[in-house]
């Protein structure tokens, strides 16, 4: 291991260390940030969620909007899939359907920055756990 | 460190590990490889959860998902469920006792929802082995900023201003502490880390040196800085080996970063940190006596002054604090006094972590304001009395604080608070008591505590515990009398007043205490002879009621001692003066017509 030799050395290097830990940090207050849960059950990984969900820690990140950006079951919405929920705080939670790359970006850009809707919206018809 | 998309935490302190949680760990990691997820998932094992009631715990981030209670064998379900298919496993949710219902995120749990973590940031968050998580969360920062950017005076007026107490039990203020070693000129000043926790039910101080051992290893380098001291010594029991392993690894690693070492983040200021091991005598935790015992001779207190500020360890000026007072420290410097004083009560300013033990739903360690009141800490984070029993009382402080009643529930804890009420803060342990505990036998448990860890050096202290000890035995035996009440009375208090140190100070505190608010129970034992609660043996008497008996026989066939006669189909009867009072009869009765009278 290298020394720390100052106290820039140090802050370097917590600058580096810190977005291994961004992760968790986030995690100690999601009601603070947008959170965006994937469906990644079969159908949706079928149908590329998989790429979707990347796309979104990516994007969000790289973009500079603080996301959590998790996996989920299979929402129901078999017809829809790739289906995204998407939460911005203090916010009702907004479904997505049939979410390939071009609406993902759509959505971070519209919905995550401005507010405004994009198609492809599913009534939310389910409750989730606390 | 990759970066990861999901996080596996497993709690690794000692209750935790106890049940399995390194199994946990290690088929958590075979079933995550079997899966191929190992650049997805990273597994950690961190620090103490607190919720030591409910573990092994395991967190799955970043969605927050608390999972209690698991075994080693959930681990492939876990992975094949919750972190390929996304579905929360229900059976591993905490289900609350009260309204029945299931929580996943633990920030919705009512055990977390009024804590407040300080001293315990980083315990059940990062890994206590692994120092580049604790620098990714601003560690050694303060030490950086107090030695690039802040005098040691004007740290030490940080300290005063943010109104720091030690945590230790004393409540002594810190800066002023601090203050008083740097006035001390020597060629050779020490910083002691006082790891020796001995209350018995008190956990905190293993819990932080488990879990986040740099924080620690952090604030003494800065009290060495302000202090003008390049060595600290942690006095750590040798009872507690996990933490003495994670504080071995935690100095390695500080030392290979030069975190620890000559010419600290380039400033030429110097300071390195070694350990010596206690042998767990309770009086060690007493500073003077502590000190004896690092330089190799007897644990025994001495007078003061001097103070271990002008002459301590080696006789050189010293300055020593508990564990969690210094895990505040970093905190405090790198958010500033003013933000550290909005929290707390008037005179007690921050948090205090608190053990929780005994008759309580949720057993474990937490972390609230000062000012927080006993309801607030028992129903709403302990979750309330076991089996739905009626509270008694909470012995706050171990074997030198007293016990609360009802009529304290609403007191707002601080050190002040406690004292006016008959008790203290000591290290933060609390034992509490429903109706099935005798206050009497409570009282004399902490004696035969104090009796055996007395160092024997003031003759109050050796003798006089011993005496109330044999009074309190006498009383619960059933041969107490009226006058042996006032004899315990004076004798405690002449202890308290003659004994050199605080163990001998507030030893008697236990008795005086329960003398004070269950007065009532002494006198039902030594005029009645009856035990209400059950716990004096020598005065209960089982009985066979003749009426519910059917002559089954079985009890006297499960009889020790042969006391029960009566003839099948006939009632039986107890010879009082054979039977050992071991409640084998009572629990095999079909017909309950065995009682305590």
């Amino acid at each position: 291991m290298a020394k720390v030799k100052s106290l820039a050395d140090l802050k370097r290097m917590k600058e580096e260390l810190q977005s291994k830990m961004d992760l968790r940090e986030k995690s100690n207050d999601p009601e603070g940030l947008v959170q965006i849960k994937v469906a990644m059950a079969t159908c949706g990984i079928a149908s590329g969620a998989k790429e979707v969900m990347e796309f979104l820690i990516e994007e969000t990140a790289k973009r500079g909007i603080r996301t959590v950006v998790t996996q989920t079951g299979c929402m129901g919405y078999c017809y829809a899939e790739p289906t995204i929920e998407v939460q911005i705080p203090g916010k009702e939670p907004i479904v997505f359907g049939d979410v390939d790359i071009k609406k993902a970006d759509q959505i971070v850009e519209k919905y995550i920055k401005n507010g405004e809707l994009v198609d492809g919206i599913i009534p939310v018809n389910y409750k989730t756990l606390d | 460190m990759e970066k990861y998309k999901m996080h596996i935490l497993i709690c690794g302190g000692t209750g935790c590990r106890a049940s399995a949680s390194e199994a946990i760990q290690n088929n958590l990691q075979d079933a995550i490889k079997a899966k191929g997820l190992e650049d997805e998932v990273q597994v950690v094992m961190t620090g103490c959860f607190g919720f030591c009631e409910k573990g092994p715990i395991v967190k799955i981030l970043p969605d927050n998902t608390f999972y209690v209670e698991v075994k080693p064998e959930d681990a492939e379900e876990l992975i094949e469920e919750h972190i390929i298919k996304g579905r929360k496993v229900m059976r591993l949710l905490y289900v609350d006792p009260e309204n029945k219902e299931t929580i996943s995120d633990s920030k919705h749990m009512g055990f977390y929802k009024k804590q407040i973590r300080i001293a315990l940031r980083n315990c059940g968050f990062i890994n206590p082995e692994n120092v580049d998580e604790y620098i990714a969360r601003d560690g050694y920062a303060a030490l950086g900023k107090c030695l690039a950017e802040m005098t040691p005076q004007t740290v030490i007026d940080e300290i005063k201003e943010s109104g720091l107490r030690g945590r230790g039990g004393g409540g002594f203020p810190t800066g002023l502490k601090w203050e008083f070693a740097a006035k001390n000129e020597a060629d050779q000043k020490y910083v002691v880390c006082n790891a020796d926790e001995g209350d018995p039910g008190a956990f905190m101080d293993r819990s932080i040196l488990e879990g986040d051992p740099h924080s620690v290893l952090e604030a003494m380098a800065i009290c060495g800085y302000t202090m003008g001291a390049d060595k600290g010594v942690i006095y750590i029991r040798a009872e507690y080996p996990l933490a003495i392993t994670r504080l071995k690894v935690a100095i390695k690693q500080a030392r290979e970063y030069g975190l620890l070492g000559n010419d600290i983040l380039g400033s030429g200021f110097n300071f390195d940190v070694e350990m010596r091991y206690g042998a767990g005598a309770f009086v060690c935790g007493e500073e003077t006596a502590l000190i004896h015992s690092m330089e190799g001779l007897r644990g025994e207190p001495t007078v003061k002054p001097p103070f271990p500020a002008e002459s301590g360890y080696n006789g050189k000026p010293t300055n020593v604090n508990n564990v969690e007072t210094f895990a505040n420290i970093p905190v405090i410097i790198n958010k500033g006094a003013s933000w550290f004083n909005k929290i707390g009560s008037e005179k007690s300013k921050g948090t205090k972590v608190f053990a929780l033990a005994g008759k309580i739903n949720n057993v474990g360690l937490i972390e609230v304001p000062m000012g927080t009141t006993l309801r607030e800490v028992i129903y709403e984070i302990g979750g309330g009395i076991k089996d739905g029993k009626k509270f008694k009382a909470v012995q706050t402080g171990g074997p030198s604080g007293g016990c609360l009643t009802e009529k304290h529930l609403d007191t707002p804890i601080d050190f002040d608070n406690l004292i006016a009420a008959g008790s203290m803060m000591g290290s933060g342990g609390m034992i509490v008591m429903d109706e099935d505990d005798c206050m009497v036998s409570m009282a004399k448990f902490y004696l035969e505590f104090t009796v055996e860890e007395s160092c024997g050096k003031c003759t109050p202290c050796r003798v006089g515990n011993k005496r109330l000890h044999e009074l309190l035995d006498k009383i619960t035996l059933g041969n107490g009398t009226r006058e042996d009440l006032d004899l315990l009375r004076n004798l405690s208090t002449v202890i308290k007043d003659t004994s050199l140190c605080g163990l001998g100070q507030t030893s008697p505190n236990p008795v005086l205490s329960t003398l004070e608010n269950f007065y009532d129970e002494y006198i039902s034992h030594v005029e009645d002879h009856k035990c209400a609660a059950g716990q004096c043996k020598a005065l209960m008497q089982y009985v066979i009621d003749p009426e519910l008996c059917v002559g089954c026989t079985l009890c006297s066939r499960n009889c020790p001692v042969d006391c029960i006669a009566g003839e099948r189909k006939e009632a039986h009867v107890i010879d009082a003066s054979k039977c050992i009072k071991c409640g084998a009869c009572m629990e095999k009765c079909k017909f309950n017509a065995i009682s305590i009278q």
